[in-house]
């Protein structure tokens, strides 16, 4: 009896540090991407580098239209996807009927979030940049994006409309309120923070993507800054690839590459670290 | 005008194949309380949710019969069910505050119904919160969350709110069931003090509770409504054999 006993804590400790182990490992592998990254590139960031053009074709100077390019690509898709997803998202979750035409919808949505980004990127090229004649251009590059995100968000959106009590919807229909009613004041400010992370998650995912933008938006290399939607910009993974791939100074470039790496991480992070502010903000204001 | 605010004649309820509700007949006094007793799964909160269509809300369910409000029936084409619910407010088992201020809260029925003059809004809050006799208690926090109040604090605040849109009936699905005995109290003396002016109907599993605060009781059992008479006389003399095993605990 005493020797089980003594067996099964010695089982119990092992499986919780095994278990912590693998946590740390991944904790791990993370601090050490981040590691790497600012290791090689702290070196060359400088105010300089993040607010002056490129220079000596890509071998010295900054990469101020590269952060500029991104911003307006990032922001152009968020500004497309958000009301098409929320929209959508509300009409699965409050709306349609629960159905096979639903989960077809449901499946659906989920295979888009599992399409390669290079296929999205032709998509964009075939639709926008030919068929809708708006070039190789921000407009074309955004909306690219906007799909590549759109599943991200739905998801998300539909998740934080599902995780809202139906005793709010059941208490606001006994109310009189139309459903629309119901959804507009109790649904979806119960939701907003749910579906704020969907568009965090969504940011941080489409700042970093490089194939969507390859032949839709993305240029490899810009003497002046963008003047309209329908320039061609550059962007900063866009700008890593090329001045690894394609560089004709490689030791001189390839630092810069680093350094515009450490420039995109932390402008992910910041951007998070904003949403995520809002988003604490907004849930204390619903709790007080 | 006759005495009964509303009458059910001859419902039956279906959730898909399962018929939920039996030929069910009862009649709504006018300023009185109607209790529902049964045991769990007899029907009463199905039968609750059909006066004021909530049922509607669920997919699969279907309603035969009639439900009579002032003489009209609510499932005609004609009544509009935003309206009937406008009338026939509701209160829920578990106190379900909206996550907004307690102000917010009462002002939300009114508010959708169109009122948006401040002035009025102040009057329908505090004489609401005083309906439900919760005012004096939350009169200096009213822009706080409702989340903050007791779980009998909230009860009464979600009565209030139901109070706020003027309707002509009230139900209320076992209010007390998640209170303790002195919130629960409070919630009886506030029934009693409501049936002046409105015509409630109540589900309770506490056969104490519906011979306190009630003038009339239905007795529920497996979709069949068993009995149905004045309070005094289902509890001291009822017609029905299964109303007194019941009733004095013999099962359920």
């Amino acid at each position: 009896m005493e020797s089980k006993l003594i067996k099964r804590k010695l089982t119990e400790k092992v499986i919780f540090n095994i278990l912590g182990l693998f946590l740390w490992a991944s904790i791990a592998i993370l601090g050490m991407i981040i590691f790497f990254i600012f290791k090689r590139g702290i070196g060359v960031i400088s105010w300089e580098f993040i607010s002056s053009m490129p220079a000596n074709g890509m071998t010295e100077g900054g990469i101020l239209p590269a952060i500029l390019g991104s911003f307006y690509l990032v922001s152009g898709a968020i500004l497309f996807a958000t009301p098409l997803g929320v929209f959508a998202a509300i009409y699965m979750t409050e709306y349609a009927k629960r159905g096979r035409m639903i989960r077809i919808i449901r499946i659906g949505v989920n295979n888009l979030a599992g399409v390669p980004s290079v296929v999205f990127g032709l998509f964009g090229l075939a639709v926008f940049v030919k068929y809708f004649n708006f070039g190789v251009s921000i407009l074309s590059g955004a909306l690219t994006l906007a799909i590549v995100i759109l599943p991200t968000i739905i998801r998300a959106s539909e998740e934080a409309l599902m995780s809202v009590p139906d005793e709010y919807r059941e208490s606001s229909l006994a109310l009189g309120a139309t459903k629309w009613q119901t959804i507009k004041n109790v649904v979806l400010p119960a939701a907003i923070p749910g579906i704020l992370t969907g568009c965090i998650l969504g940011v941080g995912r489409v700042a970093g993507e490089t194939a969507p933008i390859i032949f839709t938006a993305a240029t490899f290399f810009s003497m002046r800054l963008p003047n309209s939607v329908l320039s061609e910009v550059m962007a900063l993974p866009y700008h890593i690839y090329a001045l690894v791939t394609t560089g004709t100074f490689p030791e001189k470039q390839i630092p810069l590459a680093y350094g515009t790496a450490v420039v995109l991480l932390v402008l992910v992070l910041l951007i998070n670290l904003v949403a995520i502010i809002m988003r604490i903000r907004y849930s204390k204001k619903i709790d007080n | 005008m006759s005495k009964n605010k509303m009458e059910v004649k001859n419902l039956d309820f279906y959730y898909d194949d399962f018929k939920a509700l039996k030929n069910i007949n009862i009649p709504l006094e006018k300023n009185k309380v109607t209790a529902l007793i049964g045991p769990s799964g007899c029907g009463k909160s199905t039968f609750l949710r059909t006066l004021n269509r909530m049922n509607d809300l669920i997919d699969g369910t279907k309603v035969e019969g009639d439900v009579l409000f002032d003489g009209k029936n609510i499932y005609s084409s004609e009544f509009d069910v935003v309206e009937l619910r406008k009338k026939v407010g509701m209160v829920f088992q578990q106190p379900n505050p909206f996550p907004k201020s307690i102000y917010d809260n009462v002002a939300y029925g009114p508010r959708i119904h169109g009122i948006k003059n401040n002035t009025k809004l102040d009057e329908i809050v505090e004489k609401s919160l005083k309906g439900a006799a919760l005012f004096e208690e939350v009169k200096d926090r009213l822009n706080d969350s409702a989340l903050g109040l007791s779980g009998g604090q909230q009860q009464r605040l979600c009565i209030a709110r139901a109070l706020a849109v003027k309707p002509e009936v009230l139900l209320m699905d076992e209010p007390a069931s998640a209170l303790d005995p002195v919130a629960t109290a409070k919630i009886e003396d506030l029934i009693a003090e409501l049936k002046n002016n409105y015509t409630i109907v109540i589900v309770t599993h506490s056969m104490q509770q519906a011979a306190r605060v009630s003038d009339l009781t239905g007795f529920f059992l497996m979709g069949d409504l068993v009995e149905f008479d004045n309070t005094d006389k289902i509890f001291e003399n009822p017609a029905d054999q299964r109303t007194e095993d019941y009733i004095t605990g013999r099962f359920g």
